[in-house]
């Protein structure tokens, strides 16, 4: 005896959300019935194994039906075919566009094309994220980036309306947009340390101080306001060389710093001998942003040329922290200095990026 | 040319993609009825289009009103090619011909296609313009209202109770007619789709004729099926009872007294006997502290003579069923004699109605579909419906009953042998309702029964008993006879006394038999019949006892034909009536006493039995007036009690000194001896017990429990076995059988566990033992190749169709819910915030969505449910009757997720299409949903799969109770639609 053919369909879907998380998981049937026995499933109610694989499979059914409707989350509302409540409708969406942290590092600064899909074996087997869970994640990825591509106005207003997801998630679907769009480099070794909320930190603060959007009240003729850099505002980083070209400025700037620092930090000496370097590091790399590859290597440089040699010296966070506002505050006292407007907004973001970054 | 109807395609959204090229599609619309048809321009490029078109007009006879289904197909546009059909849509126009139901269908329909499922919807509006006809010799029956549900529907007074109408189409299948070789299956289904509709307008209309003959202007309980006889042709055929409805004010009808059976009220629900008895309104004429003593009631029941108590003698398989005894109570009514037969679809009555119950009549027939001498006329199968009919009107007349309630008629078929089949119960009516004039039908019926018991009163006489009963003075009012069980086919009535908590209770039985064909095989199933009834009731008087229960509600035996093999399936719901007597245990007895093992196997049995009696009436709080009993003697002289029917059986001597744990009670024994009676044994002890916060039932309403939220979930759950060729023996078939159904219940109630507490009602369980040459998807294949398969190919579907799900707070106590009416203990703040929050929930949603999606109208909430009423609502208006017959078929069977996805989409498709119409008629439910017909066909080898699905019930409005003084004025002001706003779920 064995059974052909097992379906239960409600007038109302029925879901249970810890299976759906299974599912989501890319658990295999046997697999989830394992887990689901492991969780003590078979205390309720009285089942048995063959009850608990017939409930499995039928909710897997279910979710795979549902699927599709989730690709474009409008339709789940319109759809007739669920009925399904307005709550769990909800749930079943913003589960679904969940991702792991640990996926979504490995993918971030990638071009979510189809070269990169091969890839996805590989992070499978390095995170130990079934490839079935990488792929629905991958493809949610690049499915958001496809809509909100094309799309005008606010990058995070864009992906909530189209894919109906919280605030906080949304957030993060428009870093990874951002970081897709930008193809920052995030792979490099010395990148690694680095996590996935690290860099869509980075990226908002981006995305709110640096695009054209941050500036602008929107426009209907700006083309993708929240996904690029404003053009202008990195052509007049240049300006800010004044800051290392100009020696009598330099000196003065380390002046006015040191006087602020000196016995406020334990590093005070080693930033004294440091000064130039670092102040150096910094408006090389404004300077730099007109060149899309230099853009691309933002975080390395800021890596290699700030964070580095200040973790090699051994710097707190609090003093990083009063190092870069009294060196940010400084450029205001210098009379000859006049792109404050320019310096403060350079200026704002690379503080609470490296601060971000700083892992002591 | 008495009528308009007008129709306008709107818009179309979500539709398929045609062109691969452009990612589009060039979309239009064919309207057509009867033989007119009209088009849509097409729309380029789009998948959302909208044609905005006029208003296509087609003017034509009543007749074809009632008849046609409006046909509308979406095609795509191909300049150099054939267009392409996207799907269709079928819409019934007859709700829109009663004035008093629907005036327009207006909204989103699902475009379906028999091939792909549901591609897209479609907006339209369809209506009508009615002129009246006043030829008395027209064809047609406008106005005639259907109902579906099988009580008087709950906003109308039932003036008058016409009877029993039924009607019978038959034509040439589609699937097997000579054209069918050519076609395509896109074309032969739709075919059959249109065929089916076409037949079904014209049964109802035919129905409504026989009604206005009668004076009637409704059908309730209309019941209709459909019989795929092969090449004999395809049989619709219906049986319902005519009524002249009239439709209360609303806002007035809690004063009815029709209404105020309403189970959901708590107010006007039974209470339990422990309060009533004292503070009764209609008191008990004798005191209820006296009943007969325990002792003096010790005759017992024999075994082989009580099957005969619930069935009638409902077996007439070719022979004569046993001696009928033509006893009738000098009280039979004209007014029911006139009539040809006495028989209602009713299973649920308004109060007053129904006297007296006699007990279960039904009849079978196995006939031979290919001795019918002309397929495409209905003569023979009208005669044949005659004779069951006859036969069943003859079975309640031997109970002294003159007429059938909860009637209902079905068919199996196994390639050319048919069954048919037609159970009802025996009562006695209150003649008022079938007279004309009678308006006053709410005064108590002058008998003056209690209405808590008197139904269980016998309605035939005590000395010329029709079978073998044993009978007492009602332990309710203690002045008539009842008898010990009782077994129905209709719901309880709303005001019996119950006692503790119902329960369902299935009997299930599978006998093999051997292949043979024609008249042979038709005999050899006539042969097995009457030892399936016996054994199927055997099984359900065991059961009923071992949960300490005395009747049976909703009782439905299904028996269905396989080519090597017989199934019966029988479902009720149990229930410990406080009328009828305490029922008494089961004893086992073995026939060797000598030998010490043996006895000591039969002790630990009657151990455990006994301890399951103990564990159930704490189950299901079943706890008579024992102690009462006691102390206080017999208030029946003995003279009377003289003449109560001994059974003088041989077991009943050995009871008396075996008599170990019942007390002086009587009990049922069981002698172990018998092969048959150790398989009972094993039946009784395998069901497991429901998990704890679970009640299950197949009837309206869960006996005992009368705190219903108004949560509810109605769903269908199919399955399909192979067996395989190893278990051939009677046993073994009957354990697996078991073993299936158990398992379905099981997985139900994990399904459902985080409702708990909740109640499984109306639990509708079909079986079907698909034959071999169906187990292939159509004709086209002429061999199975799978050598395994094809030895015994059986498969079993187990369909427990419309089950329902209720979420209700569970009482720990009976006596309490008089208490603490109107709101529940349990969750009081749940309850209340589910029905308080949607308000601002739906503001903020829709806050959002306006700002947000540009499509993102919500879907309405539609509710199904097999039930006639939706618990703590309120219906307002019947919108029509939903009648929906599909097709669904694949030849990419593994591409759709095998069998299980295949249907699994279909089924949700159904649902889907079911909802959409209700919605577009401007209503939010449906009542007394079922989905009668579900025949699954497959082809594994050759990836193809087809199936059938016939659903129907009444689309309805409703409002909740709590917001149903604001409701009202919008209805009086025709604006239907804006009332769907229940916003829950």
């Amino acid at each position: 005896m064995s059974m052909e053919l097992d379906v239960f369909v409600g007038n109302t879907t029925i879901m249970d959300m810890e299976v759906y998380q299974l599912w989501l998981d890319g658990l295999t049937v046997s697999d989830a019935v394992k887990v689901r026995m492991d969780e003590g499933a078979l205390l309720e109610c009285e089942a048995n194994a063959e009850v608990l694989t017939s409930d499995t499979m039928d909710q897997f059914r279910t979710f795979q039906m549902c699927e599709r409707l989730l690709h474009s989350p409008t339709k789940l509302g319109s759809q007739l075919l669920y009925q399904i409540p307005a709550q769990n409708q909800r749930i079943l969406i913003e589960r679904y566009y969940e991702f792991d942290s640990v996926f979504a590092r490995e993918v971030l600064g990638k071009k979510l094309s189809k070269g990169t899909k091969k890839d996805l074996d590989d992070i499978s087997c390095k995170t130990g994220i079934t490839l079935k869970s990488c792929r629905r994640q991958f493809d949610n990825f690049k499915r958001v980036f496809k809509v909100v591509e094309e799309l005008k106005g606010p990058l995070v207003e864009n992906i909530q309306r189209h894919f109906l997801l919280s605030d906080t998630l949304a957030r993060d679907y428009a870093a990874i947009v951002f970081f897709a769009n930008s193809r920052f480099e995030t792979g490099k070794r010395k990148l690694q340390y680095l996590s996935f909320q690290d860099f869509a930190f980075c990226a908002g603060q981006l995305i709110s101080y640096w695009t054209v959007g941050a500036v602008d009240v929107w426009e209907p003729n700006d083309p993708d306001m929240d996904v690029d850099l404003e053009k202008e505002f990195l052509h007049e980083l240049k300006d800010l060389k004044v800051l290392v070209n100009d020696k009598d400025m330099m000196d003065q700037h380390k002046i006015l710093v040191c006087a602020a620092l000196r016995g406020k930090i334990k590093v005070y000496k080693l930033m004294e001998v440091n000064f130039k370097n670092l102040s150096r590091a910094l408006i090389n790399l404004a300077s730099k942003l007109t060149h899309t590859k230099d853009v691309r290597d933002l975080f390395i440089d800021l890596v290699e040329k700030f964070i580095e040699p200040c973790r090699y010296d051994r710097w707190t966070v609090a003093e990083i922290t009063l190092f870069l506002t009294h060196y940010t505050n400084a450029a205001h006292c210098l009379g000859t200095f006049r792109y404050q407007m320019i310096w403060d907004r350079y200026m704002g973001v690379i503080k609470s990026c490296i601060l971000q970054m700083y892992h002591e | 040319m008495p009528g308009k109807l007008k129709a306008k395609i709107v818009a179309g959204r979500h539709l398929p993609v045609m062109d691969r090229a452009s990612d589009l599609t060039d979309a239009f619309v064919e309207v057509k009825f009867g033989n007119t048809t009209f088009k849509t321009d097409v729309y380029p490029k789009s998948l959302n289009p909208q044609w905005n078109s006029e208003w296509f007009k087609f003017e034509v006879d009543d007749e074809d009103l009632q008849d046609e289904p409006l046909q509308i197909t979406v095609l795509d546009h191909d300049t150099y090619s054939a267009n392409d059909a996207i799907g269709k849509v079928y819409i019934d126009i007859d709700p829109l011909l009663s004035c008093e139901a629907a005036t327009v269908i207006s909204g989103w329909l699902p475009i379906y296609d028999t091939i792909h499922g549901i591609r897209g919807e479609i907006n339209v509006v369809v209506k009508v313009d009615l002129f009246n006809d006043l030829n008395r010799f027209r064809q047609s029956s406008c106005g005639v209202k259907f109902f579906c549900t099988t009580s008087i529907p709950r906003c109308y007074r039932a003036a008058l109770v016409h009877g029993f109408v039924e009607e019978l189409v038959v034509n040439e299948d589609p699937e097997y007619q000579w054209i069918d070789r050519i076609r395509t299956p896109r074309a032969s289904n739709e075919a059959r789709q249109r065929l089916i509709s076409l037949m079904s307008g014209e049964l109802q209309r035919k129905i409504g004729l026989k009604v206005l003959e009668m004076g009637g202007n409704a059908v309730v309980g209309y019941l209709q099926c459909f019989d795929l006889e092969g090449e004999s042709g395809l049989v619709v055929r219906a049986i319902g009872t005519a009524c002249t409805l009239d439709k209360l004010i609303p806002g007035t009808e809690s004063k009815e007294p029709v209404f105020s059976e309403d189970p959901p009220h708590p107010l006007s629900v039974p209470p339990t006997p422990l309060r009533t008895l004292p503070s009764s309104s209609s008191p008990p004429p004798f005191s209820p502290s006296k009943p007969c003593s325990r002792q003096s009631s010790s005759s017992d029941t024999d075994l082989s003579l009580t099957p005969k108590m619930g069935m009638g003698s409902g077996i007439s398989v070719g022979k004569e069923a046993g001696p009928l005894k033509t006893l009738l109570r000098q009280q039979a009514q004209s007014a029911l004699e006139q009539r040809e037969f006495p028989f209602f679809t009713l299973t649920c009555f308004p109060p007053g109605f129904l006297v007296h119950i006699g007990g279960v009549v039904s009849a079978r027939s196995v006939k031979l579909l290919d001795r019918i001498h002309n397929p495409d006329e209905p003569e023979t199968r009208d005669a044949w419906w005659e004779e069951i009919r006859q036969e069943i009107k003859s079975h309640a007349k031997a109970l002294g009953c003159h007429a059938v309630v909860g009637y209902s008629e079905s068919t199996t078929i196994c390639e050319e042998v048919c069954i048919l089949s037609a159970s009802g119960t025996a009562a006695m009516l209150n003649p008022r309702f079938m007279r004309e004039g009678s308006v006053c039908v709410y005064s108590r019926f002058d008998d003056a029964s209690p209405p808590s018991c008197g139904f269980c009163h016998i309605p035939y006489d005590e000395f010329n008993m029709p079978f073998p009963a044993q009978l007492t003075y009602c332990y309710h009012c203690r002045r008539q006879k009842v008898p010990d069980v009782l077994f129905t086919t209709i719901d309880l009535p709303a005001e019996a006394a119950v006692t503790g908590k119902g329960c369902l209770i299935q009997a299930r039985l599978c006998r093999t038999k051997k292949k043979a064909q024609g008249e042979v095989n038709a005999t050899a199933i006539s042969n097995l019949l009457p030892f399936m009834e016996y054994e199927l009731h055997t099984q359900l008087m065991n059961k009923l006892k071992l949960r300490c229960m005395n009747a049976l509600f909703g009782l439905r035996i299904q028996i269905s034909v396989g080519e090597n093999m017989l199934l019966g399936l029988a479902s009720a719901t149990g229930v410990y009536l406080s009328a009828l007597p305490a029922p008494g245990g089961i004893q086992i007895t073995g026939k060797t006493p000598s030998d010490l093992s043996y006895d000591q196997h039969i002790s630990t049995m009657q151990k455990r039995i006994n301890d399951t009696i103990a564990m159930n009436k704490e189950l299901y709080n079943i706890h008579p007036l024992e102690c009462i009993e006691e102390v206080v003697g017999s208030p029946i002289p003995d003279r009377q009690r003289s003449r109560l029917f001994r059974s003088t059986s041989e077991s009943s001597d050995e009871l008396s000194e075996l008599d170990l744990s019942h007390g002086k009670k009587d009990a049922f024994v069981l002698e172990i001896d018998d092969t048959d009676a150790v398989e009972d044994i094993q039946s009784l002890l395998t069901d497991a017990p429901m998990p704890a916060g679970f009640y299950s039932c197949n009837t309206e309403v869960m006996p005992g429990i009368y705190n219903w939220t108004s949560g509810l979930q109605m769903f269908t759950s199919v399955r399909v076995y192979r067996l395989s060729n190893a278990n051939l023996t009677n046993q073994g078939l009957n354990k697996i059988f078991t073993d299936l159904c158990e398992n379905l219940l099981k997985s139900l109630y994990f399904k459902l566990r985080s409702m708990i507490p909740c109640c499984l009602c109306h639990l509708n369980f079909t079986v079907a033992v698909p034959e071999e040459e169906l187990i292939q998807v159509r004709r086209h294949t002429p061999k199975h190749t799978s050598p395994i398969l094809y030895i015994f190919p059986k498969n079993i579907l187990v369909r427990s169709g419309e089950n329902e799900e209720q979420l209700q707070f569970s009482m720990e106590l009976c006596g309490e819910s008089t208490s603490s009416n109107n709101q529940p203990t349990a969750k009081p703040s749940v309850s209340s915030s589910e029905r308080c929050s949607p308000l601002p929930e739906v503001r903020s949603r829709s806050l959002r969505s306006t700002r947000s999606l540009p499509c993102g109208a919500p879907v309405t909430v539609v509710k199904m449910t097999p039930l006639s009423f939706l618990p703590r609502t309120r219906i307002v208006k019947y919108l029509g009757i939903i009648n929906m017959f599909f097709i669904r078929e694949t030849t990419s069977l593994r591409e759709e997720g095998g069998v299980s996805g295949f249907l699994h989409s279909f089924i949700a498709e159904v649902f889907a299409m079911v909802r959409a119409h209700v919605a577009a008629l401007g209503g939010n439910a449906v009542v007394s949903y079922s989905m009668k017909e579900c025949v699954f066909m497959e082809n594994p080898n050759k990836n193809q799969a087809q199936c059938l699905i016939n659903v129907s019930g009444d689309a309805v409005i409703f409002v909740r109770e709590s917001d149903q003084e604001a409701i009202p004025p919008l209805i009086m002001s025709g604006q239907p639609s804006t009332t769907g706003a229940d916003g829950t779920t």
